[in-house]
């Protein structure tokens, strides 16, 4: 039942679609292309000299341990990230929607965190958690738990992943509020005076009704998890200890960027779009059928 | 002071007023921010009053890393800088970099003003001199590790301040003591590879890696997986299985737990010299650092970490005529000794250390002469001159890894160190591809 709307000049659609190509163009075919090039060669930092290596810097790459290991690390940290931070987030937001006094003054206290760039967020966790001075390792201190995520990859990988999961939970929080508000009363009612338990409700109605957004937010997280904890990792560990808390992306900067290693870097960019062109395919072909909207 | 900023912001603004004489700009990125920041400032300023033909622009670029990048960029842009304060670990980058650079011993030939190397601590110059001599970069700031003692601590655990820790079988002993008493840290460092790999390397006279440190080539190979090293490290990681030694972090973070009281030793730059001062509120003292006893020919001379200034290829004769007059100004002996007053980096000319011993300066503040004598005690052999690797930022990174495996008892000493020589090595055959 799709409408048809017919354009009677050839070239016009083409003109109208024409900005969009153009950045599209631009911001993304172009840096990908240089990225795909540039992978086949190293280049010296100065851009002075350069050698092709045809597929070298990739046979490099799968060559290394720790490249291959983080690909796991990527993977526990974005699952992590993306469950914790969504779950919380529509825990709240079920709470805060039968809340019933003061209600706005919750949302926005709760919408905040958003607005702290992840580098601050990165700082902010740092303090808290920094094995000399701060206040939550001092506690645990004190309760006869040692807290040094210095050493310890386990409790680095559970620092970044809890700072980055609670940046993310104000916005994941926003759209779940909004998605529950969006339910019908009406449906939830009848089911309350059929007897359904707040359980059965929310499992049976709430939870299927609000699927479309929970994919919607299952995208933007995995997305978030995959290329802005950037900003987080950079300032909490720097990747350590060990690379236990490298993810792709950040490897990906640690190696152009800090290590001057380019050749490397573009390969890994590669890599990357790749894995997330593969991620974006699985998540609409088999996520969303499951789907209703 | 304040009188002494308020001359500077003045000479400052009479110097920005300046273009209209058409003075030459000379445009200087470097990485230092805070109280190191305003010292570079105030060179800067005292030098553009001091002339009028060239006027310096300091810009500040973010850290060392950061700083590299963005000339790095700023060349592939064509709009470089005309000097780029560069951390010691990009040297071999730099170097390397051959029509990116200009060297500086051909900036100040070919500027006909008056040049003497000699006049340079060798210890200091060396790191950035080419293997027949030839100085590439100025060294600018420049420190070597040295031991901080917390005093008090040292009488809390019933020991004597004042008592000898001058090899590291000794520091044993009063770490023992301190553990004992229930000292809670009595242990830390800063820049674990640099003071506890790369000088402990020099400092023994044993090679860090082949060709020299890789002075002699860039098929330099790593070995600092030697007797030595195995045995410091594997020590350390005794140490700290024992609560002895806290590791806490990669850079200068077990600088705040010392100045705070908690840790009793410190081994940290010369620099931190500053910041200790400022903040320790115990009694303090500083010592060389800690060496091996029974190894032959211990202590050699430390190595220096820091930066240096190097100049781009691509500008004006005049402004390199410009960089040159800076150059000597910067090495100027009350320059440089003010410098290392006040910062607590080595002085890089004699005459600069003369001058501060003559002030009175060493016998006020004891122990920031040190770092100078550790440097300068015997002439610099192969193994002792300094480090010239290739992406060696990226090689420190595994070696701290490495090393932390060791500290958490995940590795013994030789797995730890025998895996970062064989994964160091892989990055320096990239270097050496991307460079041939």
């Amino acid at each position: 039942m799709e409408k048809r709307v017919v354009f009677n000049n050839r070239w016009l659609p083409y003109l109208l679609v024409a900005p969009q190509l153009l950045v599209t163009f631009v911001f993304f075919f172009w840096p990908a292309g240089q990225a795909i090039y540039q992978s086949a060669f190293i280049p010296d930092p100065f851009g002075l000299k350069t050698q092709f290596v045809g597929l070298g810097n990739f046979e490099y790459l799968f060559g290394n341990r720790y490249y291959l290991e983080s690909f796991s690390t990527t993977a526990i940290f974005s699952v992590l990230v993306t469950v914790s931070s969504m779950s919380f987030a529509l825990w709240l937001a079920v709470l805060a929607d039968r809340v019933i006094k003061g209600s706005s003054a919750y949302r926005t206290l709760l919408i905040w965190p958003y607005a702290v760039a992840p580098a601050i967020a990165g700082v902010l966790w740092l303090f808290m958690f920094n094995p000399f001075t701060g206040i939550i390792a001092w506690m645990l201190f004190q309760v006869g738990y040692v807290w040094n995520h210095n050493l310890d990859g386990g409790q680095a990988m559970a620092l970044v992943v809890a700072a980055s999961a609670w940046k993310q939970i104000s916005y994941n929080f926003l759209f779940f509020l909004a998605g529950l508000q969006a339910i019908p009363k009406s449906v939830i009612e009848a089911a309350a005076i059929d007897g359904a338990s707040f359980w059965r409700r929310f499992w049976t109605i709430i939870f299927p009704l609000l699927s479309p957004t929970t994919f919607f937010l299952l995208v933007v997280n995995v997305i978030y998890a995959f290329f802005d904890t950037f900003g987080v990792i950079h300032t909490i560990t720097q990747g350590g200890p060990q690379q236990s808390t490298t993810i792709l992306v950040y490897k990906v900067f640690a190696d152009g960027f800090v290590g001057q290693d380019l050749g490397s870097s573009a390969a890994q960019s590669v890599v990357l779009l790749v894995l997330v062109g593969i991620l974006t395919v699985v998540q609409f072909r088999f996520i969303e059928r499951r789907v209703h909207y | 002071m304040k009188k002494y900023i308020a001359a500077g912001l003045v000479a400052a603004l009479m110097s920005s007023v300046a273009p209209a004489s058409a003075a030459t700009q000379i445009e200087f990125w470097h990485a230092f921010t805070g109280r190191l920041g305003e010292l570079l400032d105030e060179q800067v300023a005292k030098f553009n009053a001091s002339q009028s033909d060239y006027t310096v622009v300091a810009t500040n670029k973010g850290n060392y890393s950061e700083t590299l990048n963005a000339g790095i960029a700023a060349f592939r842009a064509g709009e470089q800088p005309d000097v780029l304060q560069v951390f010691e670990v990009g040297t071999a980058t730099m170097m390397a970099a051959e029509g990116a650079i200009k060297p500086v011993y051909e900036v100040m030939a070919d500027s006909g003003l008056p040049f003497d190397q000699s006049v340079y601590l060798a210890a200091v110059a060396g790191y950035y001199t080419t293997t027949d001599g030839q100085m590439l970069s100025l060294p600018y700031n420049s420190s070597t590790p040295v031991l901080y003692v917390n005093k008090d601590a040292l009488k809390a655990a019933g020991l004597d301040p004042e008592m000898d820790l001058s090899t590291w079988e000794m520091v044993g002993t009063a770490l023992d003591a301190l553990k004992e008493s229930g000292s809670k840290c009595p242990l830390t460092t800063a820049w674990q590879s640099w003071v506890h790999l790369e000088n402990l390397s020099a400092y023994h006279n044993v090679p860090f890696a082949s060709k020299e440190n890789g002075f002699g080539g860039l098929d330099t190979e790593l070995s600092f997986n030697g007797d030595v090293q195995v045995k410091h490290i594997d020590t350390l990681g005794q140490w700290a299985k024992d609560g002895k030694f806290i590791y806490s972090g990669r850079r200068n973070e077990g600088g705040a737990p010392f100045r705070a009281g908690e840790c009793a030793l410190f081994t940290e730059s010369s620099a931190g010299y500053a910041g200790v001062k400022k903040e320790a509120t115990f009694d303090f003292a500083i010592r060389p650092l800690p060496y091996w006893s029974d190894v032959e020919g211990a202590p050699q001379n430390t190595i220096i970490g820091g930066a240096s200034l190097w100049v781009l290829e691509g500008q004006t004769a005049e402004e390199y005529k410009g960089v040159a007059a800076f150059f000597n100004f910067l090495s100027s002996s009350d320059i440089q000794a003010k410098w290392h007053q006040d910062t607590g980096y080595l002085p890089i000319t004699m005459a600069a250390y003369e001058a501060t011993k003559a002030s009175g300066f060493y016998g006020e503040n004891p122990g920031t002469d040190i770092s100078i004598i550790q440097m300068t005690g015997k002439a610099p052999t192969a193994n002792s001159k300094g480090l010239r690797l290739g992406n060696f930022d990226q090689i420190r990174g595994i070696i701290d890894e490495e090393l932390e495996g060791v500290w958490n008892g995940a590795k013994s000493a030789k797995d730890a160190l025998d895996s970062a020589v064989s994964r160091g090595d892989e990055l320096l055959r990239r270097f050496e591809q991307a460079n041939r």
